[in-house]
């Protein structure tokens, strides 16, 4: 006899992406079991992984839209919100950037729809903008600066997000995916590849799969429409390139190809926007990227793409309907769909997520405050942001902070171990990459990757051999040399 | 603070031979800073042989090599300390690094030596079109897979470029068992050395394709199958010239770029080799700051690097003993038609030397050329070259008589035969 009732969970998250995980974070504030199922080994895997990692100030949504009222609720959280999460945020602002004199009425015309939407903003002349960003094309007729826009490592925000999640009683079940949902008399019943599963309440957060899911419950009116975005990323030695998150005017598709730094000092130039069939399909292609590489030189005309380490793609989950979809399914209150998140989705989390728990899960169960909610994750040591001294007390009581792993982006075996001992498992390569940095420099883990796969190998009690990049399947090294002949 | 005469960074090839000749020109209060566990860099994963040819006058493996400097820094009882990475360094030559030992150290130099070799260049760095999978990896990852680790990358395995480690991982990846499909190479001429060509591929029936580069690379999670193309004269893929091969494996040896960041962070200007530029003396524009070796410019023999680290090794010890005055005017050495970069880049046209070597590399091999050096616009030198080729520095001795009243600037150029 191998079979038990499952336990009724209060709420099961369909998605560990930066919606399910803040949603998640927001729920763990109260009294519910939680639990977050994600298909992917990793949280923040798919479209949170693979963006602008830009927090936009919201002067772009049409007004009244969920996306402008979520963008710029989310935008205020994040002072803080970078605070208690221990996550790289800098309020750089940004610039919509005119390079032609017709482009003028539609700078004034954003600048309204900024005020609409409750967006501090502000008209700068060319010389202006010549002078805060001094490789800006020289053509340049003026542009919109709005201040409170910034750049954020989406990588942590994700993972801290659910890391203080966790840390708050919410559980994670990664490597798991939702094959089917019912409703029963007192909730559902929802079954995954590994088991059968009950919550009184679900919430769907599947990002580019999320009409998939909302459709194992009742038919659909809406559609996720993969939308890829392709990008280059350049390495962090050549400081000042840009001071602002750059962008040119908004078109039908999107906010076009942008030039910005990261948090990390490195640049990130793109994305092009195109409707792809296939949900899985992130592949680059030449002619496109040579398209963004020209459209951005438009803003910034000598970009030293000789500095580029990586080419990348991600797919925005974009819906039929053009707007955010939160709300409950239209027979069940306690169905709650999130869905169709794409730009500004990564700033709009932490607004989503506060909205989700308080007012749509209220409304179906009692929310009751726990009494030790930590709103913090426990801070992350960085070695090099130490004065020399602080360094010193630090390698002394722990002297893995002073062996550097990773030597481009200078990280330290302290640090990985750190991350490998958070509540968010840290399984493969990649996912250590995201919380890290390691592998993520010029080099792109040329030289470090064999000690970072010892290390995974070590820690799980697994062999190099299993020891995955990225997906299942995706192992590096695939044999032994040395065997002993037959 | 600690204080030191001499810091070197790096304990490769080039960082050890420039503390040998820098303590055989007198200096003693040295250090060498290594990152990795041994003395040695890059040679203790490179166990084929062919080093030493010109050093010791006969061919030993790339960690045999490294023993023979290690024993002379050992000899020499020249400090050095190991698992240390340096963080950061001031234009006042505050040189900071890290270890579990001794936490972080800030050693004071008065003179540095920048020895940090050269890094891979990525798959990321040329955006091989399609996903990105495991199983995409540069050829001296693989090295140190399978050499240092034990652990082959692929059983099938193709290879991008026909650079030198890319061609000799052909050879040791079919050596253990892997079936190597072949290399291709974007340029109409292999990047290679000869000697590699012939016994890597040749010996191996491992085919070649030139002019031809990845156009596709399938695979979600590990690599599933590459698509090669023929391209054009702008290096861009013809269509319909598409072949395809299943491979679990592809091995890149694209190029290999001076690992120049520590000069970088001090706003050293680099040069067309993407290293710093210096002087006949491997000094950069900052008193007291050499740059020797592969940091400086990628070369193809370590016996030139350690020929080079120790002239660098030597300038750093006449610096410290105040024989090395910088001269109030540079010369510039520029590379002219059909030369990729010049080391120096400048000329002080100081001190005792009677010749003045120029390493070079030109853009395309050529066969039938002068190699001009032309000061202030006046030819004073051409050497013929029947044969000349992108993937060999060329190295060459220029009388100083020829070049002490250059002006403004001395330009190294090729230049066809006329039939």
């Amino acid at each position: 006899m191998g079979y038990t009732r499952p336990v009724m969970e209060d709420l099961i998250i369909i998605g560990a992406g930066a919606v399910g995980a803040f949603i998640a974070r927001s729920l763990s504030r109260y009294e519910l079991s939680v639990l977050v199922i994600e298909k992917e080994n990793d949280v923040g895997d798919v479209t949170s992984m693979a963006n602008s990692a830009i927090a936009h100030s919201g002067y772009d949504p049409e007004p009244g839209t969920k996306k402008a009222i979520f963008n710029v609720a989310g935008n205020k959280m994040f002072p803080q919100l970078a605070k208690e999460l221990d996550v790289n945020f800098g309020q750089v602002g940004t610039m919509t950037v005119a390079v032609e004199d017709e482009q003028i009425p539609m700078l004034n015309d954003l600048l309204e729809r900024a005020k609409k939407n409750g967006v501090p903003a502000k008209l700068l002349t060319a010389e202006e903008v010549k002078k805060a960003e001094p490789n800006i094309n020289p053509e340049v007729k003026g542009a919109l600066l709005c201040p409170t826009g910034g750049i954020v490592n989406p990588f942590t925000l994700v993972a801290h997000a659910m890391e203080n999640a966790m840390d708050n009683g919410v559980k994670l079940a990664l490597n798991e995916e939702v094959k089917a949902i019912e409703k029963t008399k007192n909730g559902y019943l929802v079954t995954t590849d590994k088991r059968k599963l009950e919550a009184k309440v679900v919430i769907n957060a599947a990002g580019l799969h999320s009409d998939e899911i909302a459709k194992m419950i009742e038919p659909i009116d809406w559609k996720i429409l993969p939308r890829k975005g392709e990008y280059y990323v350049l390495d962090h030695y050549a400081p000042g390139l840009v001071n602002h998150v750059l962008f040119p005017l908004p078109s039908a598709k999107g906010k076009g190809v942008l030039v910005t730094m990261t948090t990390s000092g490195n640049y990130l130039v793109g994305p092009s926007s195109e409707l792809v069939d296939d949900k899985d399909d992130t592949a680059t292609d030449t002619m496109t990227l040579a398209n963004v590489k020209a459209q951005a030189m438009t803003l910034v005309p000598k970009i030293p793409f000789n500095q580029e380490i990586r080419v990348y793609a991600g797919l925005r989950a974009t819906p039929s309907t053009h707007d955010f979809i939160i709300e409950p399914s239209k027979k069940y209150a306690s169905f709650i769909n999130v869905a169709g998140i794409e730009s500004p989705g990564l700033v709009s989390s932490p607004a989503i997520g506060e909205y989700v728990a308080t007012k749509l899960v209220a409304a179906v169960l009692p929310l009751k405050e726990k009494k030790n909610y930590n709103p913090c994750v426990r801070p992350y040591v960085k070695p090099l942001s130490l004065h020399v001294d602080e360094r010193n007390e630090l390698i002394k009581k722990n002297p893995l902070y002073g062996e550097m792993v990773c030597q481009c982006e200078k990280v330290s075996l302290g640090e990985i171990y750190d991350v490998l001992s958070r509540s968010v498992p840290c399984l493969t390569v990649k996912a250590l990459k995201k919380r890290t940095r390691a592998g993520f420099g010029k080099c792109q883990g040329g030289f470090c990757q064999p000690q970072v796969i010892r290390l995974l190998a070590d820690y799980y009690h697994v062999t190099p051999l299993e020891v995955l990049y990225d997906k299942a399947g995706s192992q590096i090294v695939i044999d032994e040399t040395k065997k002993e002949a037959k | 603070m600690i204080e030191k005469d001499l810091v070197i960074i790096g304990g490769g090839s080039a960082g050890m031979a420039a503390a040998v000749g820098a303590y055989d020109n007198g200096a003693r209060d040295m250090l060498i800073i290594e990152r990795s566990p041994f003395l040695g860099g890059i040679l203790n994963q490179c166990i084929h042989n062919g080093f030493g040819l010109t050093e010791f006058k006969e061919e030993l493996t790339g960690p045999e090599f490294a023993y023979r400097f290690i024993a002379q820094v050992k000899e020499r009882k020249i400090p050095y300390v190991l698992d240390s990475t340096v963080t950061g360094i001031t234009k006042e030559k505050v040189v900071t690094y890290t270890n579990e030992k001794e936490g972080v150290v800030q050693v004071k130099a008065k003179a540095i030596i920048m020895a940090t070799g050269c890094y891979e260049r990525s798959a990321g760095a040329i955006g091989i079109p399609g996903e990105r999978p495991a199983g995409i990896l540069t050829a001296g990852q693989a090295q140190l897979f399978l050499n240092e680790y034990g652990y082959l990358c692929g059983h099938r395995v193709f290879i991008l470029g026909s650079g030198d480690i890319g061609l000799i991982m052909a050879r040791r990846l079919t050596l253990e068992g892997a079936k190597v499909l072949g290399v291709a190479e974007i340029m109409p001429w292999s990047n290679g050395l000869n000697r590699n060509m012939v016994q890597c591929l040749y010996d191996f029936g491992i085919p070649l394709y030139l002019s031809h580069t990845v156009s596709k690379v399938v695979g979600h999670n590990r690599l599933e199958r590459i698509e090669i193309s023929q391209v054009d004269e702008k290096m861009q893929a013809i269509k319909g010239t598409e072949m395809s091969f299943d491979v679990d494996t592809l091995i890149l040896s694209i190029g290999l770029i001076p690992n120049n960041d520590l000069l970088n962070s001090m706003g050293v200007p680099t040069s067309r080799s993407r290293g710093a530029i210096v002087n006949e003396n491997f000094e950069t524009p900052l008193d007291g700051v050499f740059s020797c070796g592969n940091v400086l410019h990628v070369h193809d023999l370590v016996d030139n690097v350690v020929a080079e680290a120790r002239e660098a090794g030597k300038s750093a010890a006449e610096y410290l003993e105040g024989k090395l005055p910088r001269a109030a005017k540079e010369i510039d050495v520029v590379p002219g038609d059909g030369v990729g970069y010049v080391v120096p880049s400048k000329l002080a046209l100081k001190g005792d030397a009677d010749h003045y070597l120029f390493k070079f590399r030109v853009r395309k091999p050529s066969k039938n050329v002068y190699i001009d050096y032309t000061v202030d616009g006046k030819l004073v030198k051409s050497v013929f070259k029947p044969i000349i080729i992108p993937s060999e520095m060329e190295i060459e001795s220029v009388p100083k008589n020829l070049l002490e009243n250059a002006q403004t600037s001395i330009v190294v150029s090729m230049r066809q035969k006329e039939a």
